[in-house]
């Protein structure tokens, strides 16, 4: 599989994760207005508004990231180095150059966000910068900007979103529960029904919801270590940057649970124990197994 | 199913599957002249910043005319080539000239010394990165659609359409080469 075969995969399983999404969604949406006896207008105006709320956030989740993650724009005179690096990989990769920001932390990590390669952004933390010699660097760019051409980025702010829409419906509901639905009696049967499968929808769906999130955000990962160390042709360079990156036990401070997934390695340095179900909610894989396969390519 | 809807359905299938293969090709050819574009702008910067650096040179020393005109003749030769393989040739030339140039100046201590002369070689230094990476890029082109082409259905319909296989841009032969040194 080539890298355009990808690209236009990636496109493919977007626009089928949104379809699953939005019959996902609908689904929660009818329940929930079967549920709450307001009926489905209701439940169709709480979608709406929601689903507006979706979209302002797709065109300024970059924004909110960055100022979330106190992130600054750097010119090219401020890290002629770094510039450099980025704009070959990119003239490799053949991608317009992203904005660069930077971090003032000492924990050493990078990501990359927009929604397409014309509108992406690269951050790399000072310590990152400080840490690793040129290779690793070279190697540690390469891999975000494989994220900005096989257009994770994009795949990643839609996931992210759809997510955040499935919890905000579950908290519109339960809060329609708080302030008491109507109730009429003849059908109250059918509704008790509903009301528990509507309950338990809005403890569980967001949770479904955050694990899909996650196995694809680790899956990106692999594939964009592997077309990183392509750009590169030097998979050591990535290798021994995340060996140094995992080495490293400083937690970075400005990360959340809503942009960890975005970092090259989990921000939080928490301990990953092994088993399937602590698998199911990290947002990475294990750095050992990825080092392990960038050693062997 | 009657026979004829089962010849529509076979003839559709073709259609499409014709269609497909040709577009692949046809994209393939449009990246690929894309890619080529992006190794001529960093040519020409190369090309650019070969008469300052011979000014810089020719200032500090008197004796290595041969080698300017060498760098000169390159320089020329890059401008005026057409083509994939010629351009890559004369590609070559130049780098070789232009290590030659940068070598002497281990002669010159004044010449290596100046800020001007070491501005010039980083810059010449960071072309040459460019250059390698857009040169890779658009291998990595020429890779993905000269494969299409050689395997099936992609075989079928190039020789239908008259398509023909692209040249890669060929690394210079000293990279591959092991350093030969000379006393």
């Amino acid at each position: 599989m080539n890298i355009y075969s990808q690209i236009s995969a990636n496109k493919t399983k977007t626009w089928l994760i949104v379809g699953l999404f939005i019959l996902f969604i609908t689904t929660i949406v009818f329940v929930y207005g079967k549920a709450s006896g307001y009926g489905l207008s209701y439940a169709g105006i709480g979608l709406i508004i929601s689903g507006i709320m979706c979209f302002a956030s797709y065109y300024y989740s970059d924004k909110m990231i960055l100022g979330m993650s106190n992130a600054k724009q750097i010119k090219k005179s401020d890290n002629p180095q770094l510039f450099r690096i980025v704009e070959n990989l990119c003239i490799g990769a053949g991608i317009p150059m992203p904005k660069i920001y930077i971090i003032e932390d000492s924990a050493p990590n990078a990501f990359a966000t927009g929604r397409d390669p014309k509108h992406s952004i690269v951050c790399v933390t000072t310590g990152i910068l400080e840490k690793l010699n040129k290779a690793e660097l070279e190697g540690v760019i390469a891999h975000e900007l494989s994220h900005v051409q096989n257009y994770d980025i994009r795949l990643m702010s839609i996931v992210v979103i759809l997510v955040g829409l499935v919890a905000l419906l579950a908290d519109f509901f339960m809060r329609s529960l708080w302030y008491g639905g109507r109730r009429d009696r003849e059908k109250d049967n059918v509704q008790g029904v509903f009301l528990a499968i509507g309950i338990a929808l809005a403890i569980l769906s967001p949770i479904i919801a955050t694990l899909i999130q996650l196995a694809v955000s680790r899956k990106r990962e692999f594939l964009a270590d592997a077309s990183g160390a392509l750009l590169t042709r030097y998979p050591e360079g990535l290798a021994s940057a995340l060996e140094k990156i995992a080495k490293d036990k400083e937690p970075l401070e400005v990360a959340n649970n809503a942009t960890a997934h975005l970092y090259i390695a989990n921000p939080f340095k928490g301990k990953i124990d092994g088993s399937w179900f602590a698998n199911l909610f990290n947002t990475h894989p294990p750095i050992e197994e990825r080092i392990k396969i960038l050693r062997s390519m | 199913m009657s026979p004829s809807l089962i010849i529509i359905i076979a003839v559709i299938i073709i259609v499409l599957f014709v269609w497909f293969t040709y577009n692949s090709l046809a994209t393939g050819k449009v990246r690929i002249k894309e890619a080529l574009s992006g190794i001529d702008v960093q040519l020409k910067r190369r090309v650019d910043l070969v008469p300052n650096l011979v000014n810089t040179v020719k200032g500090y020393s008197k004796h290595e005319k041969e080698l300017l005109e060498n760098v000169t003749k390159a320089r020329a030769s890059l401008m005026n080539a057409k083509g994939t393989v010629e351009k890559a040739k004369s590609d070559n030339m130049l780098s070789s000239a232009l290590k030659s140039l940068i070598a002497i100046s281990e002669s010159y201590p004044d010449l290596k010394a100046s800020k001007n002369f070491l501005e010039l070689q980083e810059e010449l230094s960071d072309i040459e990165a460019k250059i390698a990476y857009a040169r890779q890029f658009y291998n990595s082109n020429v890779q993905n659609y000269n494969s299409t082409l050689a395997a099936f259905p992609g075989s079928l319909i190039g020789s239908m359409f008259a398509y023909k296989p692209e040249e890669f841009f060929a690394a210079k032969e000293s990279e591959k080469e092991p350093v030969k040194v000379k006393f």
